[in-house]
Formats: C-alpha cells, structure tokens, sequence
C-alpha cells in the first residue's frame, strides 16, 4: 500500500487561512489554560507528584514484557481475555470478528484513541456493525463525519453553534442551551445504551497484579459502555500498564491535574474481568485488546523509548504554540501536538508527514508542561537528525560551510548588504519562496555595517567616558 | 575583570546595536569587553535541523577562539544555550569534550552574567518606559536565566513593567520553523504582537535577538509605534 505522505505544511496554511476555526480554537485552548494552571498552582507538591510518576512510568517501562505476562495472567483469572495485535490492522480485525462470531449489531464505544489509532469503526462498518460514539464531543465528531482535533477533547475545534446547527439537522431538534444541548443528545444515546450488544471503552492505565482496566472520565459514558452491555471489550496500547493498585494511584496524581485541572474526575471507574458467578450485573465476556503498532521498536529505542511514559493528558497539546495556532486536524494523525509529532512517525500505520518533527519552534513549553517528565524538544531533535540523515539539506550546509570561513562568511555578508540590504527583490521576485513568504508579515531592518567594525571605535569612546565618570 | 564577547551572526550584521549596548552595559558592570576576531555562527541554525554534524566544526572553532577567555559573555540566550550543548555533541571518550565542558561553563548569556557571576542587579540605568517583557523560550525555558533578566528590569529607574497576558508563549521564530512553515509562524507572531498591544506598553524588551527581529519585524510592517529593545539596550540606557 503506498500513499502520498501527509505535507504538514500545506495542511496547516489551509488550517490557518480559516479564521472561524482558529478563533473557536483559540477560545478553546484558552479556557484550558485557565483551568490547568488553577489546578497546578493550588497543588505546591506537584513538583513530587511528577517525579513519582516519572520513577513509576520507568520502572514500568523498564520491566514491560514481565508486567504484560502479570496482566494477561490476571485478566484472565478474572474471567476476561486477553488479545495481542501487532499492527492496528490486525487489532480492528481481531475486534470485528468477537463481535460478528457473536452476532453483534450494535455497540456503543467509550472515548478511545487507540480506536481511532485501529481506524476501528470503518472496519465495524464494514461488517455490518454500528458502532455509536458515547463521549458527548467524540459523538460529535461522528454525527459531523469528521476524526476528533484534541486526544482529549475530540470536538474542541467546534463551537457551540455549530454543534447546535448540526443537531438539528441531524434530530431535527435543537438548541444552544448547552445543558439542553446535552439533554438532547443523551435522549439518543441512553436508547443505544440500552440496545447495544457490545461496550467498547479505552484504557488509561491497566493494574497487571489485579486485572484491572481503570478508565477516567467527566461523562459516565464509559462506565455504562463497560457495564451495561453483555460484551466489553476494553482497547490499549501496551505501554499502559503498570505493576500495582499503588503504582496507579501515583499515575492518577497527575493525569487529571495535567489533563483537565481536575483532582480526580467526575467518573474513575475499575473494570475488573467479566461477570462472576452469583453476580448479577456487569458483561458476561470480557476481553481486553493490546495493540503494539510500533511500540516495542520504540521501547528497544533507548534514545526514544520515554515517549512511552506518555499518559496521554493532552498538557503538550495546550501549551505547544504550533497545535494552537494550526489545530489537530492538520497533522494529518491520530495523535497531534508535541507527543504526536514524536510517536506518530515511529507507529507502523498512519506515520503522518515525515518532516513533522521539524514544525517545532524548540519553544519548550511541552516539556515544561509534561508531568511524565518527557523532554519533547529532545526526542524531536533526535527525529529531526534522523530524518536529516537521509536527505540533503543544501541551505544548511552552504551556511554551516560559509561559517568555518570568516572570511566567506562576512564576504557573504557584504555581498547580501550591497544587493539588497532589506531583501526586498528576493520577496518581490519570489513572493512564494520561503523568504519571500517569511517577509510577508514582516518589515526586515536590513543587514546593517557589522558590530565587528564598530567595536574598536566604541570601546575606546567608552574608555573615555567611563574615565571621565571616574 | 576582563570578558570576551560572543557576538551571534544575528547581531553582527543586523542587530549591531545590541553589540553596542552589550559593550557599554559591561563597562558599565566594571568589566572589560574583549572581541576575539574570526566569530562566525555558533551553529544553532544547523543543529535544529538535527545537523549535528555540521555543528561540530564550528564547535570547534568556537571553543578555539574562546579557550582563553576568563569569561564569555553573549546578548542571546539560544546562542548560549547551543554553547552549553556543545559538550554533549562529542563522544564521552572524545579528549574535545573537556574543552568544550571548560568554555561551556564560563559562557554566559547577558543578563545572567551579571546577576549570576557579577552578582549585579543594580546598574544604576535608566529607562523611561512602560514596558512588557518577552521572556523569550531559549533564555527562559532552555537556558533557565529568565530570573536575571526580570530581576535586573527591576531595578532599572523609570521603567515600569506591564504583564502580557500570555507571557510564556513563544514569538513563533524558532530558527528555519519561520522559514519552513512562515503561515503558521505569521499565526504566532501575530498573537504575541495582540498581545503586546493590549498590555498598553510602549515596548518590549527580550533577551534574545532572533526574539526581538521577529518581533520587532512584525511590528513594523503592521506600522505600530512600539519599540522593540533588547535587554541591553534598556541597561545601557543613555550610556551609549
């Protein structure tokens, strides 16, 4: 299968040349920004709870393969399943076919990116299976045919307005109350609940002693997804694992400070295995999908590997000026930002645009907001040398070779001051070359007589005046 | 005490002027300024593009020009920074690594200069002006000297500081980013410089070159009447 890669460039000027969206999305992201420094600055030990999670996502990572054999073990003593899937091919497949052998029709789905990664409900699609979206902004996003902008929020990029257009053109009933607009939705949705043969959900961290998947959540759409219908099947990635019910607990100090300015959620649910005899509620089968997609690779990648201690909060996201200028949709992956501009191109399926690394302003915001301790600006910078590795960079190298020369360099200096000191033909000549298009929204100085040759003069002038303060 | 100066590319051929405040804020400070001749680039440029490669013989010569100086000072907190980083570009048994280590250390950005190794923070300057300050990402962020930089605005007379609402986000520059992806680098730029004009202030004032350019440059084409200055044009006052 080959496809023309994603251009992140040209994806994120369109974005930008939408001025509704931006403006929504500005709003957005800073209605986020309020609510996580409110909650950061009201909680002084954060600085220890990072560093917990950090040694617990290390330790984790550090002793995977061991942790996941514990799990499996554990789920499956708890009268679930466990499934490997190498690709997320695969991984869509292995879940079509549970639920076509069982004769499903309906399911309802949890929030999950690791759906979204599997591209999972064109495949139920496929097989005849409607799969309905229960996290208010993901049904959003599936009533507008559109893929979710935010790992966290999916609808992030839609106003209030346009979800109010949308509902009634989709229910023919509407409003732009928002707790009515909920209401409206919930009507739909409280009818799949109870219809659905299946409840698919995420997961954001499984306890491998006890079998749990624990997933958080403000809506309650999960839980019900997890426990109402007779089939739950639960989706993962397979660095979301961790040792213990303790070692979860020092994860859940800081997912939802860092996701949402939250202490905890409104809903923090423990799905432990499937029915059990004498029981009388919960889904009788219960499986739990691992999906690797690339992951090991990149756990055997010590330069790479931390990006596995990825909780998935979406802090880099909010801070990273790139993402909130250009949105989620113009990385053209599941996973954008800082965190998708590191692991989208080490995944085996939808890599996105290979130069995504380099759309960086090396700012560091992300790091500084990751409380998994990830140093995004470093991984970027390895990606960007390993993608440099393979391609000319002609500018690069004609500057780097000019700056082992004085002479050169300052010759090139001058010839640039005597052409065109302001580099106005270069934009007239060539509006649409990259220096053209950098001047468009900026008046250049020039390049001015060099400091070099101004020094001498300035110093001694200094000395006087410095002698005659003295 | 005697230190020379690190002048980036930046400000050799268009930003002159903060070579020149840089100068006068170190005779200010008691210190005398040294040029060594032959500074090129340190190389920042080719290092974001994940050329190490091409990094390392500038490296070298920078280390060279400077393995003498009792300190280096520089105007810019990514060029000092790319500095710092030097060491770690050599492999751990490479003899160079040391002798980056030994200039890295003693190489400092401005305004950590002076509050850091000066323990200065009064130069007794005067700035008339109702200012934001653009803590820029490099020298705040990366470099971590965004303290000296506010604790020396602070005891400049005359000035008075104005918050800007967003005041740890990035100008949009970063290097080649503003070339490559110019659409989305005009989107934050243009935020930063919204930003700027409802804080009221008559300027900005950064530490950071490329920073101050991009600003500055944006400003100009939008005709607004705010200065940009760079950190050492405020200190060095009328001292020039």
């Amino acid at each position: 299968m080959t496809k023309t890669a994603h251009d992140f460039a040209k994806a994120s000027a369109k974005a930008l040349g939408d001025r509704q969206s931006r403006a929504i999305l500005h709003k957005a992201i800073g209605h986020i920004r309020v609510l996580r420094q409110r909650s950061v600055n009201a909680m002084p030990d954060f600085p220890e709870r990072q560093a917990r999670a950090v040694a617990v996502r290390d330790k984790t990572l550090a002793k995977l393969p061991e942790l996941l054999e514990t799990l499996e073990a554990s789920v499956t003593a708890a009268g679930g399943r466990v499934h490997y899937a190498e690709t997320a091919e695969t991984a869509a497949t292995l879940v079509a076919g549970i639920l076509s052998e069982r004769g499903a029709k309906l399911v309802v789905k949890g929030k999950s990116m690791v759906s979204e990664e599997m591209g999972l409900n064109e495949v139920l699609e496929a097989v005849g299976i409607e799969a309905v979206e229960t996290d208010l902004g993901e049904y959003i996003i599936q009533l507008a045919g559109q893929r979710p902008s935010h790992i966290l929020a999916p609808a992030l990029h839609v106003s209030k307005e346009q979800v109010s257009d949308l509902f009634a053109r989709k229910f023919g009933r509407t409003s732009t109350d928002i707790p009515e607009m909920t209401r409206i939705a919930r009507d739909s949705l409280r009818q799949k609940f109870l219809a659905a043969d299946a409840g698919i959900t995420g997961c954001n961290i499984a306890i491998a002693e006890t079998g749990t998947v624990t997933v958080l959540e403000n809506e309650g759409n999960i839980r019900l997804s997890g426990s109402c219908p007779p089939i739950h099947i639960a989706l993962m990635t397979l660095e979301k694992v961790v040792e213990t019910l303790a070692d979860a607990a020092v994860v859940l100090d800081i997912l939802p400070p860092a996701a949402t300015g939250q202490t905890l959620p409104v809903h923090l649910s423990f799905f432990t295995g499937a029915r059990r005899e004498g029981e009388r509620d919960g889904p009788k089968e219960m499986h739990l999908v691992i999906l690797d997609n690339g992951r090991s690779d990149i756990l055997a990648d010590p330069k790479l590997r931390s990006i596995l201690r990825c909780i998935r909060c979406g802090a880099c996201l909010n801070v990273c000026p790139v993402y909130q200028s250009v949105g989620g949709h113009a990385y053209g992956t599941v996973y954008p930002g800082p965190m998708g501009s590191v692991i989208s191109p080490l995944l085996n399926d939808n890599p996105g645009d290979p130069r995504q690394p380099f759309a960086c302003t090396h700012c560091a915001a992300c790091s500084e907001a990751c409380p998994a301790g990830i140093d995004h600006p470093a991984l970027l910078q390895e990606l960007r040398r390993r993608v440099s590795e393979t391609e000319t960079d002609l500018p690069v190298a004609a500057f780097s070779l000019l700056a082992r020369h004085p002479l050169l360099f300052g010759g090139a200096a001058a010839v640039g001051r005597l052409l065109d000191p302001k580099l106005r033909e270069v934009a007239a000549v060539a509006p649409d070359a990259p220096v053209g298009r950098f001047l468009r929204c900026r008046e250049f100085p020039g390049l001015a007589r060099p400091f070099s040759r101004r020094f001498k003069a300035l110093a001694r002038r200094l000395k006087r005046l410095q002698g005659g303060r003295a | 005490m005697e230190a020379f100066l690190f002048i980036p590319c930046l400000v050799e051929h268009v930003l002159p002027q903060v070579g020149e405040a840089t100068t006068a804020v170190l005779v200010r400070a008691g210190v005398t300024p040294t040029l060594p001749k032959g500074q090129t680039c340190c190389g920042q440029f080719a290092y974001k593009r994940g050329r190490a490669d091409l990094v390392r013989p500038l490296a070298r010569r920078f280390v060279e020009l400077f393995q003498d100086a009792p300190a280096v000072v520089c105007p810019s907190g990514s060029c000092t920074a790319m500095v710092r980083r030097y060491p770690s570009l050599f492999a751990e048994d490479d003899p160079f690594r040391e002798q980056a280590e030994e200039v890295a250390a003693k190489t400092f950005e401005l305004g950590q200069f002076l509050v850091e190794r000066l323990g200065m923070v009064d130069l007794g300057a005067r700035c008339d002006l109702t200012a934001a300050l653009h803590g820029s990402c490099q020298t705040t962020r990366v470099l971590g000297a965004g303290s000296a930089t506010e604790a020396l605005l602070a005891k400049v007379a005359g000035l008075t500081l104005v918050p800007l609402a967003r005041p740890e986000r990035c100008c949009g520059f970063g290097g080649a980013f503003s070339i490559d992806y110019p659409e989305a680098s005009e989107a934050i730029v243009s935020e930063k410089i919204d930003d700027i004009v409802v804080s009221g202030a008559d300027a900005v004032i950064t530490a950071e070159p490329s920073c101050l350019l991009n600003i500055a440059s944006a400003m100009a084409k939008r005709d607004l009447p705010i200065k940009a200055l760079h950190l050492a044009e405020v200190l060095a006052g009328e001292g020039i």
